[in-house]
């Protein structure tokens, strides 16, 4: 037997070697049709995890790919042990099940059309009892640090993110780096005001070229819309924290990005394919956005807040910290970290990041975060356009 | 310095810094996140959170913190005054 390291992490090796941190046996309905067969089973199998979205119909081109990347991605993850999927029809259920095969996980989907919603609730509670007592075996074992992938996506952002919350997961984020591992920011939009920072982050032309053709695209589209950005930037939740400018909101975002290069850019949901920062074109709403970075692999999440975001995922853990003494006071059971001693300068940044090292590690080897604690499960999907 | 700061401000030669509790008007004692302690009179109440003004700002000029300009000052703004959206713009506009 290999002796590792000795990091003290322990997670899950999946059948192509990718480490996930939670043991999920999960019931993914396709469409919006299917969600509620797919409840039904998590129901009669309690200990599965059903993933209901609101879409997955009349959808077509790059929109139905980001859905199918999406869906599949997620039951992919590594934090996934297993996955039943439900559809109305056969078709795209079996797609479904092709993309998630692939990974070598355990899959198996059921079709409503022809046999209704009882029966295939039936059937397919019967394979998902099956899968979760198998799953049930399944044993952590000692992993590193660079195997597991992390994400980061901050909300309810005040000024506090900035001076706090952010440089904290910064620490966290350069550390994770160092040690060889991947993480991912996004958050195209609110990368308005400091993208010219991002882009000279970028590691290669190449890369930055990428970057800069997804932020122009974006801002296209927000023109072509006809709207004012700056009509719904900073929030009204940002302007009560103290955030005045969509470029101040910015520079706290960028704050969490740490100091190492960008290495690469990703589109919505697409998988890295090496180790280091990787940008992902992002919706800049918590939940999308974090489901997004678990379709990518992400098993591990840190979300700085400042006014008190109170999001969860069901498949990717999310660890909430705040430099906010107020919101970590009056908001205790959501923030897993509370960092606001910074403010009062009771400690250095290297502290707060040896304590949300910590939190990150403790919830690896399978601590509850405060959101999976009280059923935080926001599952979100990104629409591109309108379905037909 | 007293142990808990009132303000704290990102990088040296800010124009703004972040009030950490909330303040009313009157001398404040605050510094940078790693370094020198500053002294200011407060000439407004600034809720934590919030921006002041470290220095005097003109109309039209640009509002520096963390290094980088966050935006531009809509009014002149005096030392010690609250900065926020009735003094101040976003340059993206």
């Amino acid at each position: 037997m290999t002796v590792l390291a000795g990091t003290g992490l322990m997670g899950f090796r999946r059948e192509n070697g990718a480490v996930g941190i939670r043991n999920h046996t999960v019931i993914l309905p396709v469409d919006d049709l299917s969600n509620a067969a797919a409840e039904a089973v998590a129901k009669l199998v309690p200990g599965t995890l059903a993933l209901p979205h609101a879409y997955g119909r009349l959808q077509f081109g790059a929109d139905l790919d980001l859905t199918f990347a999406t869906l599949a991605g997620n039951a992919a993850n590594p934090n996934v042990a297993s996955a039943v999927v439900i559809g109305i029809e056969p078709s795209w259920t079996e797609r479904l099940v092709g993309d998630i095969a692939k990974t070598g996980k355990r899959v198996q989907g059921f079709a409503i059309e022809r046999h209704g919603d009882l029966r295939t609730i039936e059937a397919a509670a019967r394979v998902a009892a099956r899968f979760l007592q198998d799953d049930s075996e399944r044993v952590r074992e000692p992993v590193e640090r660079r195997e597991i992938m992390l994400s980061i996506k901050c909300g309810e952002s005040d000024t506090t993110s900035g001076l706090g919350s952010c440089p904290t997961t910064a620490e966290a984020v350069d550390r994770w780096v160092d040690a060889g591992g991947t993480v991912l920011f996004g958050e195209t939009s609110e990368l308005t005001g400091g993208e010219h920072l991002i882009a000279a982050r970028c590691a290669t032309e190449a890369v930055r070229q990428k970057f800069q053709g997804i932020y122009d695209s974006y801002m296209e589209m927000i023109s072509r819309a006809g709207v004012d950005l700056l009509g719904s930037q900073p929030t009204q939740g940002n302007i009560r924290g103290g955030l005045s400018t969509i470029e101040e909101k910015a520079m706290g975002n960028i704050a969490k990005t740490g100091t190492h290069p960008v290495a690469g850019v990703l589109e919505a949901a697409e998988a890295p394919t090496g180790a280091g920062l990787y940008f992902m074109d992002t919706s800049s709403a918590a939940a999308e956005c974090v489901t997004l970075m678990a379709a990518a692999g992400a098993v591990l999440h840190l979300f700085p807040t400042g006014q008190g975001n109170v999001i969860g995922h069901p498949v990717e853990p999310v660890v909430k910290l705040t430099a906010n003494p107020l919101t970590a006071q009056t908001m205790t059971e959501h923030i897993d970290l509370d960092c606001s001693g910074l403010l009062r300068r009771e400690y250095q940044l290297a502290e707060a990041g040896d304590r949300l090292m910590s939190i990150c590690d403790r919830t690896i080897n399978g601590r509850l975060t405060c959101a999976e604690a009280i059923g935080h499960r926001e599952f979100a999907l990104t629409r591109l356009y309108q379905s037909a | 310095m007293s142990p808990v700061p009132g303000f704290l401000a990102h990088r040296d030669g800010d124009a703004v810094a972040v009030a950490v509790r909330d303040l009313e008007p009157g001398p404040v004692q605050g510094g940078y996140l790693a370094g020198p302690d500053i002294s200011l009179q407060l000439t407004e109440a600034v809720p934590l959170g919030h921006k002041l003004a470290l220095a005097d700002i003109a109309a039209g000029q640009d509002i520096i913190e963390y290094g980088q300009r966050v935006g531009i000052a809509s009014k002149d703004i005096g030392q010690g005054e609250h900065v926020h959206v009735h003094n101040m713009r976003s340059a993206r506009l």
